[in-house]
């Protein structure tokens, strides 16, 4: 009689970790299948990365800049980089998807749907920490300024995330419709209004030499803010998708 | 192994599937009839788990809708008029893909067994986007039955493909119903699915207006049934 529940518990507690191991397999299944497919057409990166450098290049003959005027300005023509360059990156994403049907091939997969939205946020958030990494040693170059700080690094990191989470979200809604290219940013960026200010203002001020403490609470927000919209995009995904 | 009880399907104002009812016994190859606009995708879909349906009930396999849909999906292979495919991934590349999300067991084996049901084992390193129409086609198949479902579905399959593309999908799709696998295929070739299907339904503004046997019905018979079952519907 004791030998019951102790063979339901056993038997629960392997369903769980089938669960959790199918869950990792088609996670990994579709990142490996971004980077292979990016790897053999490159559309995806080679568009981020040019029209990024063309922003901090035009942004660069635009404004003569003066040291201290470099150290206050900097972080917003990062991050304004970061963000219209992620875009398209978002809407690229998407449209693979789309194009042969391919978001009805994985949703008709037997796995659990937020599999699918953590993969595609994790091979975005790939793509955009690859552009970054270009870019921020060309600004570096471009407008002697250091940014190779840790903190400033951990910025870029959490702002990615930030922006990532949400976009991939909305970019599986906005995929559905006509003018996804253009709902896209409408929906996204007076979404990640909190992710920019948050990361403009951390990433002044470790350029600035600000005490930590000055900076702490814009990295708490950025934080909270992902922590927020990766548990929002986990429990309405299936929603989203679904007709 | 298919019921589906006063299926009603809305779209904001606009009521596409009006109670409809629907039932396919095991091994049935039925194929689904019906003008542009009928219904029939959007029932398809809903079977699929793409979409959910406003009210009524719909079991597969014993397993409800949308309730138990990943249950479901694990027993359904789609074929739609688009491939589902990655066109920058080899033929190989997709299935294996396709194994890893559906847990296919011994999938190393299982990926060069379907590339050469569908013909397409020369081709098995070449990019998909490089394949013909009739050729994605054809590895679309056997990317649905690759998990080996016991229920398949195809929307319209034959969209698109030539004289000779459509003869080779239909001795696939011969092939794919010999194993005793339960089919529903939507289509406007009435031709084709004569031949192919065992039980022809009539879908028309949202529900199925009539239905027949292929035994009870004469050979080249099926044009005159269906203009009959859309004028009464």
């Amino acid at each position: 009689m004791t030998l019951l529940p102790q063979a339901e518990d056993q038997a629960r507690r392997k369903s769980s970790t089938q669960g959790v191991g199918r869950f990792i397999r088609s996670l990994t299944a579709i990142i490996w299948k971004d980077l292979a497919a990016e790897l053999r057409s490159r559309e995806l990166l080679s568009a981020m990365l040019v029209f990024a450098l063309l922003v901090i290049l035009i942004f660069n003959f635009a404004m003569e800049l003066d040291a201290r005027a470099r150290s206050t300005v900097t972080a917003g023509v990062l991050w304004v980089t970061f963000a219209f360059a992620g875009t398209i990156g978002l809407n690229r994403s998407m449209a693979m998807e789309k194009d042969r049907g391919c978001l009805d091939g994985l949703l008709l997969a037997p796995v659990d749907r937020s599999a699918i939205y953590f993969a595609k946020a994790i091979g975005n958030l790939i793509f955009m920490l690859i552009v970054e990494a270009i870019i921020l040693p060309t600004y570096s170059v471009l407008y002697s300024v250091n940014l190779f700080k840790p903190g400033l690094l951990l910025v870029i990191l959490l702002g990615s995330i930030g922006y990532v989470a949400v976009g991939t979200l909305l970019s599986s809604m906005a995929v559905q419709t006509r003018t996804r290219d253009i709902l896209l940013p409408i929906l996204l960026f007076p979404l990640i209004i909190p992710v920019m200010i948050a990361a403009v203002k951390a990433s002044t001020g470790y350029l600035q030499g600000v005490d930590f403490i000055d900076i702490r609470p814009w990295l708490n927000l950025l934080a909270v803010y992902d922590v927020i919209f990766i548990a929002v995009a986990f429990m309405v995904f299936d929603y989203v998708v679904e007709e | 192994m298919i019921n589906v009880r006063k299926l009603v399907k809305r779209f904001g104002l606009k009521t596409v599937l009006r109670g409809m009812d629907f039932s396919v016994e095991p091994g049935e190859f039925v194929a689904l009839l019906g003008p542009n606009g009928a219904g029939k995708t959007t029932f398809l879909r809903i079977l699929a788990s793409l979409s959910r349906p406003s009210l009524g009930q719909v079991t597969i396999a014993g397993y409800s809708l949308p309730s138990q849909a990943a249950a479901v999906r694990r027993r359904l292979g789609v074929v739609s008029h688009l491939p589902l495919l990655y066109g920058d991934l080899t033929a190989e590349e997709n299935l294996r893909f396709y194994a890893r999300m559906y847990d296919v067991p011994q999938a190393h084996k299982r990926i060069p067994e379907v590339l050469e049901m569908v013909g397409l084992a020369n081709r098995r390193h070449d990019l998909v986007r490089t394949f013909s129409r009739g050729m994605q086609q054809r590895l679309a198949i056997g990317r649905a039955v690759l998990h080996d479902p016991e229920v398949m579905l195809f929307d319209e399959p034959h969209t698109g493909l030539d004289q000779d593309a459509c003869q080779m999908l239909d001795t696939v799709l011969r092939e794919v119903a010999a194993r005793g696998r339960t089919v529903v295929m939507t289509s406007h070739d009435l031709a084709r699915v004569a031949d192919l299907a065992s039980r022809f339904d009539v879908l028309s503004r949202g529900v199925i207006v009539a239905s027949v046997e292929r035994t009870q019905m004469e050979p080249d018979n099926l044009l005159a049934f269906y203009r009959q079952a859309l004028a009464q519907g």
